[in-house]
Order: C-alpha cells, then structure tokens, then sequence
C-alpha cells in the first residue's frame, strides 16, 4: 500500500518533469525545423510538422542576404574586449576592496551594490549623449570600454570568492618582497581561476545577447553585432522567416557550445552570485 | 619601515587600495553619477539633439501626465506585465526547484533542459516566440486547434498581448529554478529529519522549513526580476512595436521613441527619471514588508 504510493507519486514527478523539459525544449526544436524549411513551406495548411525537404541553403543565404560574417565578427571582437576588461578590472577591485585595510573601503563596496539596484535604462540616454559628446558613436568603444571600469555582479562574487582564500598568502609574498600588483598576477589570479572562469562566461553571455547598447550605439550595418543583426532580416513588406530562423540558430550556436562545455561554471555562477542577497 | 600586520604600513595600504580600486572609483562617476547628473538636467530643457537647449523647468514632469496619453498607457502595460510575470515566474520556478530536488534519477539532464532557455538571447527568443505564436501558421496555436480549442490571436489581440509576453518570460525562468534548486540543497537535513520524526508530511517540510529558509533568496530574485520585468524592452520592440494599439508599448519602449524617433530628449529623460523613482519605490515596498514573510539565520 505505502510502496504502491510511492510509486504513483514518482510518476507524477517524472510527468511533471518531462512536461517541463518539454515545454523548455519545443520552441528550440520548432526554431530550429523552421530553420531548415523554404518560407513558402513554413506558410502551408495543414502544417508541415517535419519538413521533407530540408532546405539548408538558408544557412548559405544568411551569410548572402546581410554581412552576416561581419557581424560575427564584431560580436566576437567586442566580446573579446569585454571579457578581458571584466577580468582584469574585477579582480582588481575586488582585491582592493577585500584584502587591502584602508579608509572608505566598506562605502565604496556598498556604492558599487547599490548599482545593482540601478535600473539601466535610466543611464541609458545620457550614456547616449555622453559618448556623443566624445563623439564616439558608431563605434565599438561604448560597447567595450565600460566594462575596464568593474561590474557590480562579478565585484561581488569575486569578494565573495576572495574572502575564502587565507591571508597568510598574501603576508608570506610580502616577506619575500613582492608588491601588490605581483600579489595579485601570481598568487590570487591562479587561485581565483575558477572564479575568473564564471567572470569570463558570463560576460560572454551579457555581452553576446546584449542588445540595447549596440541599438542605441552602432549605425551602420558594417558594425553591427548579432543581436541587432538579426533584426535585419525582418521587414514589413517581405521577411524571409526560414533565412531568418537559420540566423536565430547560428546566433545561439556558440552560447549552446559554451554551456555545454563549461556547465559547471555556469551552474556555480548561478548560485554565488543569486543566493547571498 | 613599520610594518602592519599584513607587510605594508597604513599609508601604503591606502595608496594601494585606492589605487586598485580607481576603476571602480571612476566608473561610478563616469557611467553612473555623471550620466544620471545630466539626464536630470537635460529632464529640466527642451532639447531635440539638434537645436541648442531651452530650459523649461519641472515642465517636462509636468506635461508627461497631463498632455501625453501614451505615457501612462505605457506605465499601465508595464505594471500589468510585471505583476503577471514576476509572481509566475517565482512560483513556476520554486516548482522547478522542488520537482529537481526530490529523489529521482536523471536530476542532471532536467536541470540541463530547464536552464537551456535562459541561456537564448532575448532577440532571438522574440523572433522564435513571434513565429510560434504566429495565428495561422504557429504552433501554438495549431497544437490548440489540434485538440479543437479555437484558435487565440496571442500578440495580435489588445487583450492577449501581454499575457503572451508573460508566457515567454516564464518560459526562460531556468536560471531562478537553478539558485532555487541549490537554496533547498543548502538546507541541513537534520532540519527535514526532525519534520518526519514529528510526524510531519511533505507539506510542512515545505511549509515550515523550506519556506522560510528560502525566502531570503526568493526575496532577492523576486526583486532582481521585477526590476528586469520593469525595463520590458525587446520583446515588443521586436515583436509587435508597442501594438496593437498600443497595449504592449512598455515604459523603456516609450521612453526610447520619445529620444530616438520623436527626438524629444528632456522629455524621455523626464519619463526615465519617473520610471526610476517608481522603481525604487516598488523594491522599497516589498523590502519593507518582506521582514513579514523573510526569515534570516539568527533572527529571532
């Protein structure tokens, strides 16, 4: 009797689990079928589940229809620029604001979470005006140099990270005469490589599915990033919605890589930086 | 030298430490102080980018509520989209969280599953979402009429717009499932022992201790996400441009045409500095009455 309801109980939650799963999955498959199909397929009644006829040749015409192959490349240049600022700066500051005594150390720390609170779009047009007034815009430094300057998000996880690692490191370096700027290249960044690992991913991610900023900052179609490449493909009078598919697909290709090959990385990003509120 | 306890004297210590922290000094002033100074100021002209400013004072404030329709149509759609999505998405995500936490196997795979759609860029998920809630030709509504529902305009109608949007905020939610998930892992078994050694079900394990050990980190996401929700941004951008008839014109979308299309820039800067203050104000609300329903680790 108790063992039957057990049973039955663990079957609901498989149910239940395998309607999530579903429901998380299905738009990705239908994203990527439609990705596969010839528009005139994707609008025929009744509707083609699984096309017959795949028609890769929209993967071929995202790269003909736009600069498509630019974009990448952009996407790529200001994502690398970004993830070398983050870490540089972040570990920095976080050094500074965790294993260094000084004055007006405890404020500067709470100024830079209380960013966090911040919503974004209220700096978002005098951002505008002000790299307007550098005049900067239609280039890639508003994309790029911001994050030289720290981020509130990873600030705080790597304080959370640095706190766990002994001073005594620190005091022994001393002893044998180092400075705090070798401190930090040899003994913490090598320490806080895990923590260095999750800074990089996730400004990957901030930045690759960014797509305010470049809407705002990048005018010509030659700069563009992906996000607001993809936009492109979408017009009033004729969208070709396979082609357009086959972008989505690349656009989310290399974050699906990412993840899959640094799963554990995303997961301990996740719980540092959302648990201790 | 007189050296302190951790190699340096104080004076050092505080060059170096202002040093390594200078970025930080300066991006505050740079992206945060100064920008947020002259969005307040250019609030108080106006100014089209073109022409020199003209000052006008709190006018600006002023003729957003009582001359433009839109813009509290704007704050209508942005509430409603918020407080939709925001409760949805916690409990939607603490179910997640509870489903992953009991003892199955194949834990792992369904994690991997329901983190994938945070992992889609939101450009993307709208142009997937405008395509599956498409009327004819999207699944959604082919999987309804399928089963002989009838047919539902999502994003087309002034009514279903955005609760459409809702669904596809729940839809990528897997990241709060995953800070959840590791809160309940978190949680000393002694405490889930001492429940079924009184006798206690599944209900008041969850009732009386997970609950309550939760709530920190659920108050937390809870905010984090409702300031997202606030800044709805994309989606109608992408999908329906603030339509039909405006009923998905969000605030952050409203605020962008008002800068970016109808050139009005002391205006825009006048909504984004209301938006703020609401903000604000709504994440003051629930931090005050969450010590009503949050419990810390050593309170009493």
């Amino acid at each position: 009797m108790m063992r039957s309801r057990k049973t039955s109980l663990t079957i609901i939650i498989y149910l239940l689990l395998s309607t999530g799963a579903i429901s998380c999955l299905i738009p990705l498959v239908w994203l990527l079928r439609s990705s596969l199909m010839s528009t005139e397929d994707m609008f025929k009644l009744p509707l083609i589940i699984f096309p017959r006829n795949l028609r890769f040749q929209n993967y071929v015409e995202v790269f003909t229809m736009v600069p498509f192959a630019k974009f990448y490349l952009n996407t790529v240049i200001v994502v690398i620029a970004n993830i070398v600022g983050a870490l540089i700066s972040n570990l920095m500051i976080a050094y500074g604001l965790t294993r260094i005594e000084f004055k007006g150390r405890k404020l500067m720390f709470s100024l830079s979470i209380g960013t966090l609170m911040l919503p974004a779009y209220v700096q978002l047009i005098p951002l505008f005006l002000e790299w307007n007034w550098f005049g900067q815009i239609n280039t890639f430094l508003p994309l790029i140099v911001p994050a030289f300057f720290g981020n509130a998000f990873f600030i705080f996880m790597l304080c959370q990270f640095l706190r766990t690692i002994p001073r005594d490191f620190d005091e022994a370096a001393f002893m044998d005469g180092a400075n705090y700027p070798l401190i930090i290249a040899k003994i913490i960044f090598p320490l806080a490589k895990p923590a260095m690992a999750v800074v990089a991913i996730f400004q990957f991610m901030f930045t690759w599915n960014d797509f305010m900023t470049p809407l705002l900052f990048l005018n010509d179609m030659e700069k563009y990033t992906l996000a607001i490449g993809i936009r492109t493909f979408i017009s009033t009078y004729y969208t070709p919605w396979g082609v357009l598919m086959a972008a989505a697909t690349l656009t989310i290709l290399p974050l699906i890589v990412l993840f899959f090959s640094a799963q554990k990385y995303f997961i301990s990003g996740l719980t540092l930086g959302g648990i201790k509120g | 030298m007189a050296h302190s306890k951790l190699g340096f004297n104080e004076k050092r210590q505080t060059f170096w430490g202002w040093i390594l922290i200078s970025p930080l000094c300066l991006g505050l002033t740079l992206w945060v102080a100064f920008p947020m100074g002259l969005s307040f100021f250019t609030s108080l002209t106006k100014w089209d980018m073109l022409s020199k400013a003209q000052f006008v004072g709190f006018k600006n404030y002023i003729s957003i509520f009582t001359e433009d329709e839109l813009f509290l149509k704007s704050i209508r759609n942005t509430l409603y989209f918020t407080f939709l999505s925001v409760p949805l998405q916690m409990i939607t995500a603490l179910a997640g969280a509870l489903l992953l936490n009991s003892q199955v196997k194949g834990k792992r795979v369904f994690r991997t599953i329901f983190y994938l759609p945070s992992l889609i860029p939101l450009v993307v998920s709208s142009v997937m979402w405008l395509w599956l809630f498409n009327n004819q030709y999207g699944l959604i509504n082919y999987f309804l009429h399928s089963f002989g529902i009838n047919r539902i305009q999502w994003i087309d109608s002034k009514e279903m717009v955005i609760p459409s949007l809702t669904i596809m905020n729940v839809w990528n939610i897997g990241n709060v499932i995953i800070i959840f998930l590791a809160g309940l892992q978190g949680i000393p078994n002694d405490l889930m022992e001492a429940v079924d050694i009184d006798g206690g079900t599944y209900w008041h394990k969850f009732r009386y201790v997970m609950l309550p050990l939760l709530s920190p980190i659920i108050l937390y996401n809870m905010i984090v996400n409702m300031i997202k929700c606030l800044q709805l941004f994309v989606e109608p951008y992408i999908m329906t441009n603030g339509g039909p008839v405006n009923s998905s014109l969000s605030f952050v979308l409203h605020i962008y045409n008002n800068a970016f299309k109808y050139g009005k820039m002391g205006t825009a800067n006048a909504m984004a500095w209301v938006l703020f203050i609401l903000t604000m104000g709504i994440s003051l609300l629930i931090f005050k009455t969450s010590t009503l329903w949050t419990y810390y680790e050593g309170d009493k």
